[in-house]
């Protein structure tokens, strides 16, 4: 055993270290790390940085432009992006559709889109889930029916996240209504610019506007944008879903927020002296940072398997249940840390610009938010009870 | 990084194993938790001539030169068929005391002959008021010509009753909570002036509690500089630690393993019980305590060379996890086995007992939570966390 990184990985850490003090803006970095609200912008800016230093693809072999790097360097990628405030790369092209397009889709379509997901050309978004398909995800209904040289898609998908800034959207759609559930589904590449889609917003709880209903009226999508066969859109979903993800515990992003805590909890005073020197408060915050120095360990575990080829499975699911209960304890935490100052609630103030003045202590302003919108790590992706039941299945042979 | 063993550490875990599997059978334990001995002198013979009994210790005492791996694997092998051997008291806290402090004539004396399998040692700290503070020391030593006289008390001493000679601490200066002043003794247990009061654990071991009246220790017995031992202790105790995480995750994994077990054989209602999902999302949880608690182990193992601010920072936070998760595997297990859990005869509940009891063993979960606390603001300077960089 050896629980040192090689002096080849330090170097990669210090290589991204440099990158990121070059390229990363401090006022995208300050936005994240006061949880201000990302724009359409934003995202696009820090997506085309990576994208020209070659950092964007990290999942994708170099053949496609991808990073090739190994597992640990992933990690350490994603360790360093989250530490210095970077905003987090949208999954849904270059970590979803792309992998699913590598190993299923033509070449004609991995020759189309991939390196419009490298430039920026396109925005995807998800196309899964449906008022009646959530975890259930196979009983969805969206039809697409054949008509010549097209499908006519009709139906309805929902909580489709930034949905509003995509120019695509991958759904799973029913080509067959009279076979088995599972057996009836394709994968659809739809361009939202035609005409019959309309996308609605969905505020969530937190007053924030990320996820959408998009409605699907006749909408025509040429047949060359099936991915892999008719029909065979499940082996698709299930290949993105059991896709080696990297940083699916979020430890980098953990780190971060618990950085931040300390922070928070050091301006704080309670009794005269500096909240993180209340014997309580401290307690709260020392016991995270052991399930996390535990989690992280976890992490590397699975990382050096996979680093070595071993497939890690159904172990992430393990790592997502216990890294996204985490990561929302840190939140609750955060809230905590504010005291009444949690409370106060000026939407404004989660936007970067605005002229508001903030209600109590700046970093106050989105703690609260923050705490109820993280809520969601443990329902999207495949909830936690949706994980726990793979895990009893596939590793415990329940 | 990496996480697999080498070719010579897995040969010991397999060595281990083995003695486990041939040796550590529950109908056998049973026996020996009644017999008058508390433990199976044979089996001690056999760590013995396998070398176990100096394994953690350098190459110059006969040992494999083992660090904090190594201890960890020995140990979670034998956690995993519960043994009840004193071999936390007497190797890993007693023997590294004396490996690391003693003269060659005391290493001779003493350490040896105890790695060879002929004696067994014991290290008395602990203090009926003491609670988990290992600077807490009011036994008092006082220097008379020739050597040093002790008074005071000893309480829960690990292998007490069982030791042919202890490593007593006492304050030579200082104050009863100062780490300055605590020096160490080495001491037959029939010594003039000891008395010593030997009772069974709840989890199948044997301690004592030791009344010291005017008892004289000669010059030579003198274990280190005395007053100046404290640090040989906390880098002792960090070892224990190592060693009692290594075996609550041996523990951990036979508690999981048999509950999965009696999950798909157990049948109620005309199915296997492990087909309600409730009982399922359960184990599934228990599972993912089982690998933090496992990443905590070696985290505290891999850092136990380490420098001190790193290796007691590792170490406190992996007794505080493993407390915690001892404590629900235990409780946990016990409960989806239903009664049966709750007896004696049945091999689960001695493993969920020992779980709880490491908590009561070089600090509880509390103890380490605060003591984590306190270490990180001593390093408030220090970078961000990172457990491994
Ligand atoms: C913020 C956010 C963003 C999202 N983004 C996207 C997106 O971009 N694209 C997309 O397609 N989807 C997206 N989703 C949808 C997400 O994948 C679903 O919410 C999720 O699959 C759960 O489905 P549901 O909400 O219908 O809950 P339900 O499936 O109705 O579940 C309700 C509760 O029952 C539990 N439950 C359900 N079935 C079982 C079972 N068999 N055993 C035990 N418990 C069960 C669930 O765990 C949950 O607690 C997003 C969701 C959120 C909240
Ligand atoms: C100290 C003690 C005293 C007792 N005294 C008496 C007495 O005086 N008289 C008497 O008649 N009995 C007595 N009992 C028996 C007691 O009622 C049973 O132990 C109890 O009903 C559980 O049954 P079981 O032990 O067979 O466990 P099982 O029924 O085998 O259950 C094992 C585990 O599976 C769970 N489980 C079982 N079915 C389901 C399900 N459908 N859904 C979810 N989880 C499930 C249980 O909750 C448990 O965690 C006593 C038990 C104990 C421990």
């Amino acid at each position: 055993m050896d629980l040192h990184y090689t002096a080849e990985e330090e170097a990669f850490r210090e290589e991204i270290r440099g990158f990121l003090r070059e390229k990363l803006p401090p006022d995208l970095a300050a936005k994240v790390r006061g949880g201000k609200r990302l724009t359409k912008a934003d995202h696009e800016r820090w997506h085309a940085i990576l994208s020209e230093a070659g950092y964007l693809a990290v999942n994708w072999p170099t053949a496609y432009g991808g990073t090739g790097w190994s597992p640990v360097q992933r990690h350490i990628f994603d360790e360093e992006t989250a530490a210095a405030g970077a905003p987090a790369i949208l999954a849904f092209g270059v970590n979803m559709v792309a992998p699913v397009l590598m190993k299923f889709g033509t070449q004609a379509q991995k020759d189309y889109y991939l390196p419009r997901i490298l430039d920026g050309s396109d925005w995807w978004c998800q196309g899964y889930s449906e008022p009646g398909a959530g975890s259930d995800l196979a009983g969805l209904k969206t039809r697409a029916e054949r008509d010549g040289d097209h499908y006519v898609v009709n139906g309805q998908k929902t909580w489709t996240t930034l949905g509003q800034h995509a120019n695509m959207i991958f759904c799973l759609v029913r080509t067959d209504p009279e076979a088995k559930k599972q057996e009836g589904i394709s994968f659809l590449l739809i361009d939202m610019t035609t005409p019959g889609i309309t996308v609605r917003p969905i505020i969530t709880l937190d007053g924030g506007r990320e996820v959408n209903e998009v409605f699907f009226d006749d909408v025509r999508v040429p047949v060359e944008n099936l991915v892999g066969e008719e029909n065979k859109g499940w082996s698709c979903a299930k290949y993105l879903l059991t896709h080696e993800r990297t940083g699916i515990a979020g430890i980098g992003q953990a780190k971060a927020a618990l950085q931040h805590l300390k922070t928070v909890a050091g301006s704080q005073l309670k009794d005269g002296r500096p909240l993180s020197e209340d014997p309580t408060f401290a307690r709260r915050i020392a016991r995270v940072e052991i399930d996390l120095m535990a989690l992280e360990m976890t992490n590397l575990r699975v990382i050096a398997e996979a680093q070595s080829g071993g497939a890690p499975g159904a172990e992430s699911s393990l790592l997502k249940i216990k890294g996204s209960v985490l990561r929302q304890e840190i939140t609750d935490l955060l809230r905590r840390s504010v005291g009444p100052y949690a409370l106060p609630f000026l939407s404004e103030l989660m936007d970067a610009d605005t002229n508001q003045a903030p209600v109590g202590p700046a970093e106050a302003a989105p703690l609260a938010a923050e705490y109820f919108n993280r809520r969601k790590l443990s329902i999207y992706g495949g909830s936690n009870e949706i994980q726990k039941t793979i895990v009893a299945k596939a590793i415990l042979g329940l | 990084m990496r996480f697999t063993l080498s070719q010579e550490q897995a040969m010991l875990r397999d060595t281990v194993a083995r003695l486990v599997r041939e040796r550590f059978g529950f109908e056998a334990r049973l026996k020996t938790l009644e017999s008058a001995a508390g433990f199976d002198r044979d089996v001690w013979r056999e760590f013995a001539e396998l070398g176990l009994l100096g394994a953690p210790f350098g190459e110059e005492v006969g040992g494999f030169g083992g660090g904090g791996i190594e201890l960890m694997t020995v140990m979670q092998e034998l956690g995993r068929g519960l043994l009840l051997e004193p071999y936390l008291a007497s190797v890993v806290l007693a023997g590294s005391l004396i490996e690391r402090l003693g003269t060659p004539a005391q290493r001779a004396a003493y350490l040896e002959p105890m790695i060879a399998g002929e004696t067994l040692l014991a290290f008395a700290h602990g203090e009926p008021d003491s609670r988990y503070a290992l600077e807490q020391v009011a036994t008092r030593a006082v220097a008379t010509e020739g050597g040093w006289r002790l008074d005071g008390r000893k309480s829960v001493v690990l292998c007490g009753g069982d030791a042919d000679h202890l490593v007593i601490s006492a304050r030579t200066a200082g104050a009863s909570d100062e780490e300055a002043g605590i020096g160490l003794f080495l001491l037959p247990s029939d010594a003039k002036g000891l008395n010593l009061r030997a009772y069974p654990t709840i989890d199948g071991l044997r301690a004592a509690e030791l009344e010291l009246d005017g008892v004289i220790v000669p010059a030579e017995a003198v274990l280190g500089a005395p007053g100046e031992t404290f640090l040989a202790i906390e880098a002792t105790v960090a070892r224990g630690i190592v060693a009692l995480c290594g075996e609550a995750v041996g523990a951990m994994e036979t508690c999981c393993d048999m509950t999965l077990d009696y999950l798909k054989q157990r049948k109620q209602f005309g199915v296997a019980i492990g087909s309600f999902q409730v009982l399922q999302h359960r184990m599934v949880d228990l599972r993912g305590e089982l690998e933090q608690a496992r990443s905590m182990a070696i985290l505290a193992a891999g850092r136990l060379e380490a420098e001190r601010d790193e290796r007691e920072r590792a170490v406190s936070a992996a007794k505080n996890l493993i407390g915690r998760v001892g404590r629900t595997i235990a409780e946990e297990s016990i409960q989806l086995h239903g009664g049966i859990g709750m007896t004696w005869e049945y091999a689960l509940p001695h493993f969920a007992k020992r779980l709880v009891m490491i908590d009561h063993l070089l600090g509880d979960e509390d103890h380490h939570l605060e003591r984590f606390v306190t270490l990180g603001r001593a390093a408030a300077a220090a970078p961000a966390l990172s457990a491994v960089s």
